[in-house]
């Protein structure tokens, strides 16, 4: 029931991108992280709308590539070490697609969300998940992006992607979302 | 009747109160002082005429502190009457509470209350209450703190109220309920992540950080009226809400100037001020009890320190040195010492420093204790921990003695603060 709302809501915004109605819709009651949350760095779509008014030719700079898993721009999750606010080199790509995107398209506005696993003090983690959603920031600041067109905030451990308390799973809780306008 | 109010209020706006999943946390006793004193709580003459029985949560109210230990009175005492002291003595009482209930003229009941010194047969009270039948908890708890009162020197906190996080499959709730875990109301339900509570000094309000907007707000809920403001929006996060002693304004953590960083702004939201800077961390305020002094945590030497600055500026004092991770700064009312959470070996644990002479102790051997509140005369301290892998609330003394275990049934609870005396 609540993955149904949340692929339909990914649905209507993404109705709205391909329209070129750039206003965000009415606050959907959607969960913001959880778009993110099955498979960390795929945004699931339901393809059939998306091929049907898909452009012929792959434009890496169009909105529709936010969406078009073939894109890095479907891309949207830098993961980060225990302890450590330094965006690895394996994620340099995928935040050099996304600042040249924002560089391209200055209407669209980013909200970066960091996140911290669940280990020690919740106010604490929320300033550990900013450091990261920061780093993110700054990363795409240097590529472009304009400073009015990105805020970094953070969720600390309060929206786990991911919730056993083992290495692997808070692996995926360290960890910068990067959502567009309509998706938060 | 204030919460009835509280909803129509919340009905309307965003935030949603409900009296739904009746869900009480339990309270649990796991550890007693050393020496509890025997203290006969005899039942009240005209009790029987008033649904729910107030001797019974007198008797819990007295156990659950674990300062005393309750001996049998041998029957029913009114106030009026003498206690049987030589009786009282073999049964090894040292103070006995004898009562009445009766209807007053306006269709109220009167309680009264003699409490007594059984090795020395004399009075050491004896008050009297009107109230209505609905308030029949509320004057058991208001009798069990003029017995604690009386009987320790201390005030007793059986008449205040804590404020919890309770989270269950895709819903938060912003909880308040008395201290001994009944009557909870929910202040906000919410989908999105409620934390950091704080209620302001006089009671009245509750300052929380919600995360509905998809990012930290902090927000300042009035609980009688059910109405609430933004107290800080900023760009970025906005966190760790702490009130000042007189309740005018709030410590608050902002990151709109960068990395998270401490500011003060007025209750109401208007005129922010910076009050430290740090090229880390700087989170979790809280006020000593005097003004005089704001203790947070930082990283600016390396690792989670607590620190301390005066609420006038200037430069921040190290507090603590022993570990590399020590955070949430909690000083306790009397501003004499400092419960925080220490990792110990991997394990997180509420630990108590006195500040004169920096000397700490380990009061919990759990491993994921988290937010201290202490009770407002400083014998408790509640936070939260897990227990087979559920949030569940727990208290422990100041001495590390007493122990009490607070849970809700298939839910998880976090994020307690305890509320303020109630005059």
């Amino acid at each position: 029931m609540r993955a149904h709302l949340v692929s339909l809501s990914v649905l209507s915004a993404l109705a709205l991108l391909l329209t070129g109605c750039g206003s965000q819709p009415p606050a959907p009651e959607q969960d913001a992280a959880g778009v993110e949350s099955r498979t960390p760095g795929a945004v699931r779509v339901d393809t059939s709308p998306v091929t049907r008014v898909q452009p012929e030719a792959f434009d890496p700079a169009s909105i529709a590539a936010l969406k078009d898993p073939r894109s890095p721009l479907s891309k949207r999750s830098v993961y980060f070490e225990y302890d450590s606010y330094v965006v690895k080199d394996e994620f340099q790509a995928l935040l050099t697609a996304h600042g040249k995107f924002l560089s391209a398209n200055p209407k669209m506005k980013m909200l970066i969300q960091g996140n911290a696993d669940e280990r020690g003090s919740r106010e604490y983690n929320l300033a550990l998940g900013q450091k990261r959603a920061d780093a993110v920031r700054k990363a795409l600041a240097l590529l472009g992006a304009k400073e009015e067109q990105i805020e970094a905030v953070s969720l600390g451990e309060e929206k786990p992607a991911c919730s056993e308390s083992t290495e692997e799973c808070w692996a995926k809780n360290r960890r910068g979302d990067m959502l567009y306008t309509g998706e938060f | 009747m204030k919460f009835h109010r509280l909803v129509l209020a919340c009905a309307a706006g965003l935030a949603l109160i409900s009296f739904a999943a009746r869900a009480q946390l339990t309270v649990e006793i796991t550890g007693a002082g050393a020496n509890r004193l025997p203290v006969a709580i005899a039942d009240f003459t005209g009790e029987r005429m008033v649904s729910q029985a107030l001797t019974s949560v007198i008797r819990a109210d007295l156990e659950r502190s674990g300062l005393f230990r309750l001996v049998d009175a041998g029957g029913a005492l009114a106030d009026s009457a003498t206690p049987p002291f030589e009786d009282l003595k073999t049964r090894g009482a040292d103070a006995v509470v004898g009562g009445s209930v009766a209807t007053s003229a306006d269709g109220r009941y009167e309680t009264r209350v003699r409490l007594s010194d059984v090795p020395k047969q004399a009075v050491l009270g004896n008050p009297a209450y009107l109230h209505t039948g609905a308030q029949l908890r509320a004057t058991a708890h208001r009798i069990a703190d003029f017995i604690y009162e009386k009987l320790t020197g201390e005030p007793g906190v059986f008449s205040t109220r804590i404020a919890y996080v309770v989270k269950s499959t895709g819903r938060f709730e912003l909880k308040i309920a008395d201290a001994d875990g009944s009557n909870d109301q929910a202040a906000l339900a919410s989908r999105e992540p409620i934390i950091s509570p704080a209620w302001s000094p006089d009671g009245g309000k509750l300052a929380y950080v919600s995360f509905e907007a998809k990012k930290p707000v902090v927000y300042v809920h009035d609980l009688a009226s059910g109405r609430r403001h933004v107290a800080a929006n900023f760009k970025g996060s906005n966190s760790a809400p702490a009130w000042s002693p007189d309740g005018k304004q709030l410590a608050v953590v902002l990151t709109k100037d960068g990395s998270s960083q401490l500011y003060i702004v007025n209750a109401d939201g208007s005129g922010v001020t910076r009050i430290a800077t740090s090229s880390g961390i700087d989170t979790e305020p809280r006020w000593s009890p005097d003004g005089q002094f704001i203790y947070f945590t930082s990283d600016r030497g390396g690792s989670p320190q607590i620190y301390r600055i005066a609420s006038s500026g200037g430069n921040a004092e190290r507090v603590t040195f022993e570990g590399s991770y020590n955070v949430t700064p909690r000083p306790s009312p009397d501003g004499k010492s400092l419960a925080f959470i220490a990792r110990n070996g991997g394990r997180f644990q509420l630990a108590l420093m006195d500040l004169a002479t920096k000397q700490t102790q380990m009061l919990t051997d759990s491993a994921k204790d988290e937010s201290p509140s202490f009770a407002p005369n400083g014998r408790m301290i509640l936070y939260a921990t897990e227990i087979g892998g559920r949030g569940v609330l727990a208290a422990v003394s100041s001495d590390g003695r007493v122990k009490q275990k607070l849970s809700v049934q298939a839910a998880d609870v976090r994020e307690p603060a305890w509320g303020p005396l109630v005059r």
